[in-house]
């Protein structure tokens, strides 16, 4: 699937998120040999120059080791995945914390609201709910 | 290899009587980048290519591309594609390719009839018989299809529909590689500007701006479209 960028952020940051994401999600597990840069500016349609730097930031997270002519690996460092897993719901999380205040939500009412969620939908269905509603609105 | 690519040193250029149409322009352009020349119709961004491409002669200023001033042996180095199409509407596309290859050292004609089959383009069909958008096709594949150092892409999408133009830019960026830049002129700046290293603003023959887009993204939190917007706004 095509990656979709924000234009107003910059895109190797974006990138990096991506492949970091991927990591802590397992679709790259831990040792595993990473595509080129090539393949990744392919698969997101960018600058291959865009990935390079990408690359470049998560190697200094740490989370991709570069061996030689090998090419590069996601790193055998369980605490590094670790660490990035928890920064990324940091992320997440004050996010959501801001909107729901925003909204006027309590902490309490907020997770309450949260855990009735929880494994019922994923993001993908949230939007089909939504599209779903608008056409039966519209009806 | 650090000499620039390109490098412009007080370049005008004017048509006759009237205004500049390139006003002393300077730039060093770098090697391996993907490179927006953006600005308002009119701005120069055409003269500018005619001139790294020897179509046009400068007024006065310097121009080299390669550290060489331009010549037989910048040309064997440069890719051009010209906003309108030059090939013979009697010509098979087929043949066109065989014109390239008579043409240039470093086309690859293979690589040619490959992207023209994955873009669905009949190559025994006549330039006449083929759509605008087909038309554009066939020739920016002949011209990304050659292994130059500096390619000048003038306006490149601007006839074809947003499929053709990911396939386009995948093209660019599946063609890569780390000592030629690729120069594209474009007022389609939300469809280029992902693939962007590096953009200039041209206004009135003149540089307003060169700048690497995600510093921009960084320093100002901006698209570079939305970027132009606010620089060129009417």
């Amino acid at each position: 699937m095509a990656w979709t960028f924000d234009q107003t952020i910059p895109i190797y940051l974006q990138a990096a998120y991506r492949i970091r994401s991927d990591i802590v999600c397992g679709r790259y597990c831990k040792n595993e040999k990473l595509p080129s840069v090539r393949e990744f500016a392919l698969t997101a349609s960018i600058n291959p120059n865009t990935i390079q730097r990408a690359f470049g930031l998560l190697e200094e997270e740490g989370l991709v080791v570069t061996q030689g002519t090998a090419g590069r690996f996601v790193t055998s460092d369980n605490t590094v995945i670790t660490r990035a897993r928890e920064s990324i719901a940091k992320q997440l999380v004050e996010g959501f914390a801001a909107k729901m205040t925003e909204l006027g939500y309590s902490p309490e009412e907020a997770a309450r609201l949260t855990k009735s969620y929880w494994g019922k939908t994923s993001p993908t269905n949230i939007l089909k709910k939504e599209a779903q509603s608008d056409e039966s609105a519209d009806s | 290899m650090n000499l620039p690519i390109l490098e412009c040193r007080n370049l005008s250029k004017s048509y006759g009587q009237s205004d500049l149409a390139l006003n002393n322009f300077s730039i060093a352009l770098p090697r391996g980048k993907v490179i927006g020349l953006l600005g308002p119709n009119g701005s120069g961004k055409t003269t500018l290519i005619k001139l790294i491409a020897g179509l046009l002669t400068p007024t006065s200023g310097e121009l080299l591309v390669n550290g060489m001033p331009i010549g037989v042996e910048t040309k064997r180095i440069v890719s051009y594609l010209p906003e309108r199409t030059y090939f013979d509407p009697g010509m098979q596309v087929e043949e066109t390719i065989r014109y390239f290859a008579d043409f240039y050292m470093d086309f690859n004609a293979e690589k040619a009839r490959a992207m023209l089959e994955d873009l669905g383009v009949d190559t025994n069909k006549k330039m006449k018989a083929l759509s605008k958008g087909t038309k554009e096709k066939v020739q920016l594949v002949l011209v990304m299809s050659r292994d130059a150092q500096l390619y000048l892409l003038d306006e490149p999408i601007g006839g074809v529909d947003p499929a053709t133009r990911d396939y386009i830019l995948n093209t660019i960026v599946s063609n890569y590689n780390p000592d030629s830049t690729v120069l594209i002129s474009t007022h389609l700046i939300s469809d280029v500007e992902k693939v962007l290293d590096e953009f200039m603003f041209i206004h009135n023959g003149a540089l307003v701006m060169y700048n690497s887009a995600d510093n921009v993204r960084e320093e100002l939190g901006k698209g570079i479209d939305e970027l132009f917007r606010e620089v060129f706004r009417c």
